[in-house]
């Protein structure tokens, strides 16, 4: 038990942060749109499902089945990344159009609106299994995956390097946007106190939109990193990737942008060390004790709330 | 979809339920317990086979009686007092009840205890278990504790998935029925003859314990106690401020939750004589939860409508197996643009709805008609400069 940790330790630390960076992604959708609007987007995983189906459409559709190299391994990728981030992208505004505005027009409960978004990601899973079948589709390998190198018992391969660095480079993008532009400044003032945003003139519908839409963003990334790293979709591939991103949003402080990075690697790592101590079949109980632990001690996450800190 | 809510503003259906909230009101104590006791009556002769030929043609209609239905809305109402009346929002009930399933399995299988024993052993190790998850995660608000409660549930079910002591991936069968009685006969049927054929005298126990907790559950909410859980709901610091313990009524309503889920697990362990860990599935916390808020979460009637149609519907149009789910979702969402206080919603959380915060709180930004008015200002999102309040805090967020 104890031999096995140590033995694995590089190899676990190293699959850790790959999964995490995964889930970091994911999770910043989640605490975006929870520091706006204080709802659960329990369909957020749906948008990141849709997104690894459109980059495996994209491949398909160009015919891509096997390892590229050079330019031809950037212009794929580059496929990928723009055509998942774009489905993600709308149909999170989609989403929100749909199955939020209405329910906020009328002042509904966030219990109202949390059944809507699981209304809505009930409706998008059947829809793709419906559409493509309940089978895992595999997406074909694009790339060679060299290992780089080792550290320890940690093989360090260029996928997993790509998976960390382009998650960290989407979370300081991110972050840039909110802190600097105007929009951002909106989303921020938003998050802080609606009604006090909407008399300084910030319109709210534009905000809740571009909330959406960066967060569908972000899951596209995700998706097309995840069909690159794991090289296989479901129609319910979110489900359980969405929960443990919630987790890693609220592990971090939800609203919390770096929170959401930082959870999403301790999440990782944890789940990583936990499975290596006490077998993969016990992953998600060290994963959720974890968050129950956490919680307990810091009832706010490990960097706190910080979208909304000005709301009680 | 703005077109359909203004629509609504426009043609005015006839208050139907306002119109039967009042008659109701008129009855004296006479009036009502005939209603009751009709109910009552009514609940009993539903699994008679006339009624189960149109409900469920594809079907044995007291099999699906027992459930999903009768278990649909016994859960219902145990999640109804955790999220309804208290406001904690519960995202891993079902957790309980797999509890309380296991707790018969393991209890009359390894240690030969009869099912009247387990019934009582089986609800108080629910309530213990949620005493148990409740005093760290109570302390937490509002969405906090929706995913520590969907944590708790998925370690409970993986656990159970993972432990020889459980069976593993393959349960635990077969689980023996509760004692029989063939002779005691009533009306042709054997009330007390639990057995694999007929799903009857289950339903009938089922049923039973359903009255007895529906009576349990009312007289909490006329009471205290009730009144202390609806001060929660609202506003936890103005109840706290106005003397009420907040943290001992939340662990009050999580236990008493707990405790109702349970023994609905131990009622479907006896009938269903095998479960596995894919019995709990997150699924059925979130279509529970669906239940309680697409009735009216709050109204014990509505809560009932609710479980009902939820469990109902999937079994009478099995024809469209492959579009069950997909008509489901969409109607979820439907219904809660539609409708979002639920079908019956208790007359209290209209009056709210009506006020413009429905319950726990309306989503961010701005509730009712404000957002119809507003002027579309400018094409920049902020006209000028943001005022020295919120650019002030800029420096202290630290860029987040």
């Amino acid at each position: 038990m104890w031999n096995d940790f140590t033995q694995q330790f590089w190899a676990s630390t190293v699959d850790g942060l790959t999964n995490g960076s995964i889930y970091a992604l994911i999770a910043l959708g989640y605490t975006l749109v929870y520091g706006v609007l204080r709802l659960i987007n329990f369909a957020h995983s749906e948008i990141f499902m849709l997104g690894t189906f459109a980059a495996l459409g994209a491949l398909n559709l160009f015919g891509i089945s096997s390892p590229q190299t050079g330019l031809a391994l950037v212009g794929t990728l580059l496929l990928m990344l723009v055509v998942a981030m774009v489905a993600s992208g709308g149909s999170a505004v989609l989403l929100e159009r749909i199955a939020y505005r209405p329910l906020r027009k009328r002042g509904a409960s966030r219990l109202a609106a949390l059944i809507s978004a699981i209304g809505a990601s009930f409706f998008l899973q059947e829809l793709l299994a419906i559409w493509l079948g309940r089978d895992q589709i595999r997406i074909p390998r694009v790339m060679n995956k060299d290992t780089l190198f080792n550290i320890g018992s940690g093989q360090v391969r260029n996928d997993k390097v790509l998976v960390v660095v382009a998650a960290v480079v989407m979370m300081l993008l991110l972050e840039r946007f909110v802190s600097t532009s105007r929009l951002g400044r909106g989303i921020r003032a938003t998050a802080q106190d609606p009604d006090t945003a909407v008399l300084m003139g910030v319109n709210i519908d534009r905000v809740v939109m571009v909330t959406f839409l960066l967060g569908g963003i972000l899951a596209g990334v995700a998706a097309a990193l995840y069909g690159l790293f794991f090289e296989l979709t479901q129609y319910n591939v979110g489900f359980l990737l969405g929960i443990k991103a919630f987790t890693a949003a609220v592990l971090g402080g939800i609203g919390n942008i770096r929170g959401a990075l930082i959870g999403g690697l301790v999440l990782g790592l944890i789940e990583s060390y936990g499975a290596s101590i006490f077998g993969t079949q016990w992953l998600d109980v060290v994963a959720f004790s974890v968050l129950v632990l956490v919680l307990m001690f810091r009832p706010t996450g490990i960097l706190g709330e910080q979208l909304q800190r000005a709301r009680a | 979809m703005s077109a359909l809510t203004g629509m609504r503003s426009r043609v005015r259906f006839p208050d139907f339920i306002g119109i039967l909230g009042a008659w109701w009101d008129r009855r004296r104590w006479y009036g009502r317990w005939t209603v009751y006791l009709l109910t009552i009556i009514g609940a009993f002769l539903l699994p008679a086979p006339a009624i189960g030929s149109f409900m469920t043609p594809e079907a044995d209609w007291p099999s699906v009686l027992f459930y999903p239905i009768g278990i649909y809305v016994l859960l219902a109402i145990g999640l109804n007092v955790v999220v309804g009346q208290a406001g904690l929002l519960d995202l891993g009930y079902v957790a309980f009840f797999a509890i309380g399933a296991y707790t018969l399995a393991v209890f009359t299988t390894k240690h030969g205890w009869n099912f009247w024993a387990v019934l009582p052993a089986g609800i108080i190790i629910c309530a213990a278990a949620g005493l148990i998850l409740g005093t760290p995660t109570l302390r937490l608000r509002g969405d906090y504790l929706a995913i520590v409660t969907l944590g708790f549930g998925e370690i409970i079910r993986i656990t159970a998935n993972n432990l020889d002591y459980t069976g593993g991936p393959r349960g635990i069968s077969p689980i023996p029925h509760p004692p029989s009685d063939r002779s005691f006969e009533i009306f042709g049927v054997t009330p007390l003859r639990y057995g694999v054929i007929d799903a009857k005298p289950y339903y009938y126990l089922l049923l039973v314990i359903i009255i007895v907790v529906i009576i349990i559950v009312k007289r909490l909410e006329k009471s205290r106690v009730g009144r202390s859980w609806s001060a929660i709901r609202e506003d936890e610091d103005a109840a706290e401020l106005m003397g009420v313990p907040t943290f001992r009524f939340k662990i009050g309503a999580f236990i008493i939750g707990a405790a109702i889920g349970g023994s609905a697990g131990v009622v479907f362990a006896s009938q269903t004589t095998s479960i596995t860990p894919v019995n709990f599935p997150f699924i059925l916390s979130a279509l529970i939860l669906c239940a309680v808020v697409l009735g009216g979460s709050g109204n014990l009637l509505g809560v009932i409508l609710g479980a009902f149609l939820i469990a109902w519907l999937p079994e009478r149009f099995r024809g469209f197996e492959e579009y069950r789910v997909l008509t489901f979702g969409a109607a979820l969402v439907i219904m809660m643009i539609i409708r979002p206080e639920g079908l019956l919603p208790s007359r209290q959380r209209r009056a709210e709805l009506a006020e413009g915060t429905g319950g726990m709180g309306a989503l961010g930004g701005e509730a009712g008609p404000v957002a119809d008015q507003r002027v579309e200002a400018d094409d920049d999102l902020v006209s000028g400069h943001l005022p020295e309040v919120l650019a002030g805090r800029d420096d202290r967020e630290g860029g987040a």
